[in-house]
């Protein structure tokens, strides 16, 4: 429940998590039992989370427990509906600018949640729902811990922004359920795009000691703490192993870092290094080392770039994505009954499974002979089979989206759809086609959206009656996991129809950014341009391995020429040379990436029987190279001045809105690095924008340490 | 699928005995904002005492229940949409176990009872839940009604029918010889009876702690009766204003209070909680319902405790413990006059009424049938009891229990 007196809180003012103490009586226990419900007084959408005035709520509560006489048998901590609690308050990050004030923030939080560890009466969390980051480390150092079955995010989830569990987390966990499932959590979960423990794992991993169902989930947390203040005992833990399992899962969670940043995110490092400390133990000894340990680590990560840049990172697609920039008012969206896509390949077959998924309205594909047609509708019907089989849909539901799809030689299928996409070959006379083919059939209003990720839209749309209804729907593979979409305008492209393809992306829960009509629009442009200078740098002599490693900086997921093998080496060669025809100056036309189409490589690399890469000797012949060869630095410095000079362009053309969008792009169309922001931050902070454009993309302190 | 066989012809069906199995309560709070559960859902009240109910049977599989029958007065906002099949479904029963709303105002939960004890006579249902709630915090009596105005223009009822206290004031009218110092007497008793079973730790027993939240002071956990006030006396009582007339004798004291609550129990057909391992805390006589003139509703425990008994073929001397639903004082004495009882017979609620825990209208049925339940289990002296209830818009309803752990012997 929202109170409607609560004040707005000032933007950046800390949302306070209120302490609510009550004194409540247990049946079958004498005394009274403090009951502490951590509320900030707002609904289950706006979650409780630390910042100073909440910790110093919770210190209060405790103050006042103590005080109490009779002493209390056992002190309870839960928080509001739905919400245990969710960490610290990172709103009040920008506020911290020295690393005093770093320390202090530390410090306090550890000075409380201590209190529940040291109490000399039991003390208990029931974990109600979403624990995470502090929230956990919270209930962690509690002596007991209960859980409901419906608790839906339990996780650490610090080093996924470039933090680490500095409240206690990196010394207790371990010592709890062991170190190699507290890297699980703390490495291993939070670097895996934050995925996070549903409360049956948390329980099998032992973070709970025993969990209840939703319904009567506090009254049994009662009933069982009255059972474990009068016999402890009966709480089983499990020894903990320490030694050379210790080793092991700290080389595994090194491992895990290694993969995911390339070195380059300090802060999986950093925690690693205070699990190491905590193979020491808890006792109150060692436990103060291994806090004061994370005190430093934590302010030393808080004054990081990388840290600054996570948490803008977070906000983008926590919330810039869920509201994109620049479209139109939803209301002049026009609902979509039916879907109509052309082309009956892999790729519109995937979009029809999406399309029937989400909008759950009947999708025809279309094609030119029937055995292809009969293939896309198969290949979504074995998609559902398969979420049939991973129990997420039941049977009553197979038969309702199997019978959405359906497939057709003709596009008079299409007469009453509101919708229709094309996704055949990427050739501008064969889009325009089948445009007027499609425009023959529908409405006026139907929006005609091409999932081309090159082909202009406006000159795609030229030839229609009515061009206004054409946008660019710009899906990026695999269709289904990937969360970006860029919904291209077209130079006529009304904003009824942005409208409408804006309300369709959120449906099918794409995060949408919102791109002029411009050659391969952003992020393919961008990962081209990149590519390109990686690509140059070996036309001119440089070694693949040498190219490849450099601009591991730039925090892509993958190197350089793994990407490339993963997109295949044509689809590579087609975006860039139809880039280099827009832009002949800017990209590139590699001889050697054309000799590796013709020949029909899969890409540069094989790889050994034990997964290792190294260069296919076949390729190293084909590909014609210059004498020249560039080091590691000077391939790292012209990929990224590329990058900064192509950004500058994009924003200058209006391609997108804001540098925002472009790091929009980057985080969710190929999962570049969060420390680096996207990637307009960390060309800020290494100075690579001002060298090349003159000026910065984000203003001091947005994404970076203030000034 | 080949026709089902008929297990029994309709010419050779034989009634089944029905057991109460075990009953269980929520406390009870008052209906004012401040009150233990003005947060709390009344769904939400009925899904705790399932489930506890549940909890403290393993021995009953829940897909072997096959009925939960609800009762609420105002079956609106958290008492409507079907609160029995709800509250089963939100308590985690299988979605294979039907369930319904009922309604006869304060006799609601009894007459869930009755009604399911006689589909399980009847061979329609093995096991069943019964119970009742009313969160009168919620829903104050008369929340959204709309009375036919043919009531009043064809002087169906008079126009005091509807307002509960105007009928309790007129049945002191009727039966003058019960004065308002009788009245105040027998509450001051029932306060007292109250605090002493409370004191020896009989009430706790049948209580379903209940989690209970507040956004300004957070969760707390009702485990203890709020409405009792112990320690009153006759003279604390005869100080207390007449609200529904001037000069009257019906005063907030003598009669329940507004209150909030849920209370539930588990009946079994004899041979069936035999299977199962269920224990048979009471055995279902026989029970009657009878309507009266609706002004003077409090009566009508007489005339349907009358039925009862001729139904059964017992006589007012075979009931060995009374729990009667004090409404209001007036209306328990005019019971005890007409079967010469008198106003301190210790066999008539002897944990105190309703008056002193209050009364949660369609709740209290099972309330009286669990503590009759408790005292049958201390008592194998006492072979029968008594349940018996005033209705409002005039009508009585008794249920007559024989103890299954009855020795014999003579109280």
């Amino acid at each position: 429940m929202t109170r409607a007196d609560a004040p707005p809180a000032a933007p950046g003012a800390e949302v306070v998590t209120r302490a609510l103490v009550r004194y409540v009586a247990v049946p079958g226990l004498s005394g009274e039992v403090a009951l502490i419900t951590l509320d900030n007084g707002l609904d289950h959408t706006r979650p409780s989370t630390f910042g100073l005035a909440g910790l110093s709520s919770l210190d209060s509560a405790l103050d006042d427990i103590e005080a109490r006489t009779p002493k209390v048998r056992a002190i309870a901590v839960t928080g509001k509906p739905f919400i245990f609690a969710v960490g610290a308050d990172l709103s009040g990050v920008p506020q911290i600018t020295t690393r005093e004030k770093a320390v202090e923030i530390g410090a306090l939080g550890h000075r409380v949640f201590c209190r529940f560890k040291d109490s000399t009466v039991p003390t208990f969390a029931f974990v109600n729902g979403a624990a995470m980051g502090g929230g956990l480390e919270l209930a962690l150092h509690c002596h007991f811990r209960s859980l409901s079955a419906a608790a839906a995010a339990i996780a650490l989830p610090e080093c996924f922004l470039g933090l680490l569990p500095g409240w206690g987390g990196t010394q207790l966990l371990p010592n709890l359920i062991g170190v190699d499932k507290a890297v699980t959590v703390i490495i291993e979960n939070a670097l895996n795009q934050n995925r996070m423990l549903k409360a049956k794992q948390a329980l099998q991993f032992g973070i709970a000691d025993v969990m209840f169902k939703p319904a009567d989930f506090l009254e049994e947390s009662l009933r069982w703490l009255g059972s474990v203040v009068s016999d402890p005992s009966q709480v089983i833990r499990p020894e903990i192993e320490r030694g050379d399992t210790w080793a092991a899962a700290l080389a595994r969670g090194k491992a895990i870092a290694d993969m995911k940043s390339g070195g380059h995110a300090p802060a999986p490092y950093r925690a690693l290094r205070l699990l190491a400390l905590a193979e020491n133990g808890t006792e109150a000894e060692t436990f103060a080392a291994g806090t004061a340990a994370e005190d430093e680590a934590l302010a030393g990560l808080l004054m990081t770039e990388e840290l600054r840049a996570g948490l803008y990172s977070f906000d983008l697609v926590q919330k810039r994505a869920k509201r994109p920039a620049g479209a139109p008012d939803a209301s002049l969206a026009r609902p979509v009954t039916k879907v109509g896509i052309v082309g009956a390949g892999l790729m519109a077959s995937q979009l029809a499974m999406l399309f029937i998924q989400r909008l759950e309205v009947p999708v025809v594909l279309t094609d030119v002979d029937q055995s292809r047609v009969d293939k896309g509708v198969g290949y979504v019907h074995t998609e559902i089979d398969k979420l049939l089989q991973k129990r997420r849909v039941s049977p009553d539901k197979v038969n309702r989206l199997k019978g959405l799809v359906s497939g057709s030689l003709t596009k008079d299928e299409f007469a009453d759809a509101d919708f229709v996409i094309e996704a055949v070959f990427e050739e501008m006379g064969l889009k325009q086609t089948v445009f007027a083919e499609v425009e023959a059939v529908v409405s006026p209003q139907c929006v005609l959206a091409t999932n081309t990720s090159s082909l202009s839209v406006t000159e795609m749309a030229a030839r229609l009656q009515h061009p206004e209804r054409v946008v660019g729907f710009h899906f990026f593979n695999p269709v289904a996991v990937l969360p970006l979409l860029e919904v291209v305008r077209a130079e006529s492209t009304d904003d009824a129809t942005l409208a409408t393809a804006f309300a369709v992306g959120k449906t099918l829960r794409k995060s949408c950014v919102l791109v002029k009509d411009a050659p391969a629009f952003v992020f393919n442009r961008l990962v081209t341009r990149a590519l390109g200078e990686v690509i140059g740098a070996v036309d001119d002599g440089t070694p693949f391995e040498v190219a490849d490693r450099a601009v591991s900086e730039l925090g892509l997921p993958l190197s350089p020429f793994i990407l490339l093998q993963l997109v295949g080496p044509a689809v590579a060669l087609h975006t860039a040379e139809s880039l280099h025809a827009a832009f002949p100056d800017r990209f590139g036309a590699s001889p050697g990436l054309r000799a590796l189409v013709a020949a029909g490589k899969a890409g540069v690399y094989t790889w050994s029987a034990d997964g290792q890469p190294s260069v296919d000797i076949e390729v190293a012949a084909l590909w014609p190279q210059g004498d020249t060869p560039l080091t590691e630095a000077e391939v790292l410095d012209r990929a990224r001045s590329a990058l900064a000079e192509e950004i500058r362009i994009l924003l200058d053309d209006g391609v997108v809105a804001a540098p925002q969008d472009v790091d929009l792009c980057l985080l969710l169309g190929g999962g570049w690095a969060f420390w680096n922001g996207g990637i307009t931050p960390y060309l800020d902070r290494t100075g690579v924008s001002e060298k090349v454009t003159g000026r910065r993309f984000l203003e001091s302190g947005l994404a970076s340490l203030p000034d | 699928m080949s026709a089902p066989s008929p297990v029994r012809s309709h010419t050779a069906r034989a009634l089944r005995d029905v057991v109460f199995v075990d009953g269980v309560r929520t406390p009870f709070g008052k209906a004012v904002p401040t009150g233990l559960y003005a947060e709390t859902r009344a769904d939400d009240l009925v899904v705790r005492v399932i489930r506890e109910l549940l909890r403290r049977h393993p021995e009953l599989p829940p897909e072997r229940v096959d009925e939960v029958a609800i009762a609420a007065t105002t079956q609106i906002g958290d008492q409507g949409l079907t609160i029995g099949r709800t509250a089963a479904l939100l308590a985690g029963l299988p979605n294979t176990v039907p369930g319904f709303a009922i309604d006869r105002m304060c006799a609601g939960a009894m007459t869930a009872v009755t009604t399911l004890g006689s589909g399980i006579a009847f061979g329609a249902y093995d096991v069943a839940i019964a119970g009742g709630v009313e969160h009168m915090g919620h829903h104050p009596m008369g929340e959204g009604v709309d009375p036919n105005p043919r009531f009043l223009s064809e002087k169906l009822v008079d126009s005091s029918a509807l307002v509960m206290g105007q009928t309790a004031e007129n049945l002191h009218d009727r039966y003058p010889a019960i004065t308002k110092e009788r009245a105040d007497a027998f509450a001051a008793a029932s306060q007292a009876k109250y605090a002493a079973a409370l004191a020896e730790g009989s009430i706790a027993a049948d209580l379903v702690p209940v989690a209970i939240r507040s956004t300004d002071r957070g969760y707390g956990l009702a485990s203890a009766d709020e409405p009792p006030r112990p320690g009153t006396s006759v003279s604390d009582l005869a100080a207390l204003k007449t609200p529904f007339r001037i000069h009257g004798r019906v005063t907030a004291g003598n009669a329940a209070g507004l209150n909030d609550g849920a209370t539930g129990c588990i009946l079994a057909a004899e041979n069936v909680a035999e299977e199962l391992g269920l224990p048979r805390a009471m055995r279902l006589v026989g029970y009657g319902f009878v309507g009266v003139e609706p002004e003077v509703m409090g009566v009508g425990p007489v005339p349907s405790t009358e039925k009862a008994l001729r139904n059964t073929g017992l006589s007012i001397e075979d009931i060995g413990l009374f729990e009667l639903n004090e409404a209001f004082a007036v209306q328990v004495l005019a019971f005890l006059d007409h079967f010469g009882i008198t106003d301190d017979d210790a066999r008539v609620n002897p944990w105190g009424g309703a008056i002193a825990v209050g009364h949660p209208l369609a709740s209290s049925g099972v309330r009286l049938m669990t503590q009759l339940a408790r005292h049958f289990a201390a008592r194998p002296d006492v072979r029968y009891g008594l349940t018996a209830m005033c209705i409002g818009i005039g009508m009585g309803g008794s249920v007559i229990w024989e103890n299954p752990a009855y020795d014999g012997g003579s109280p």
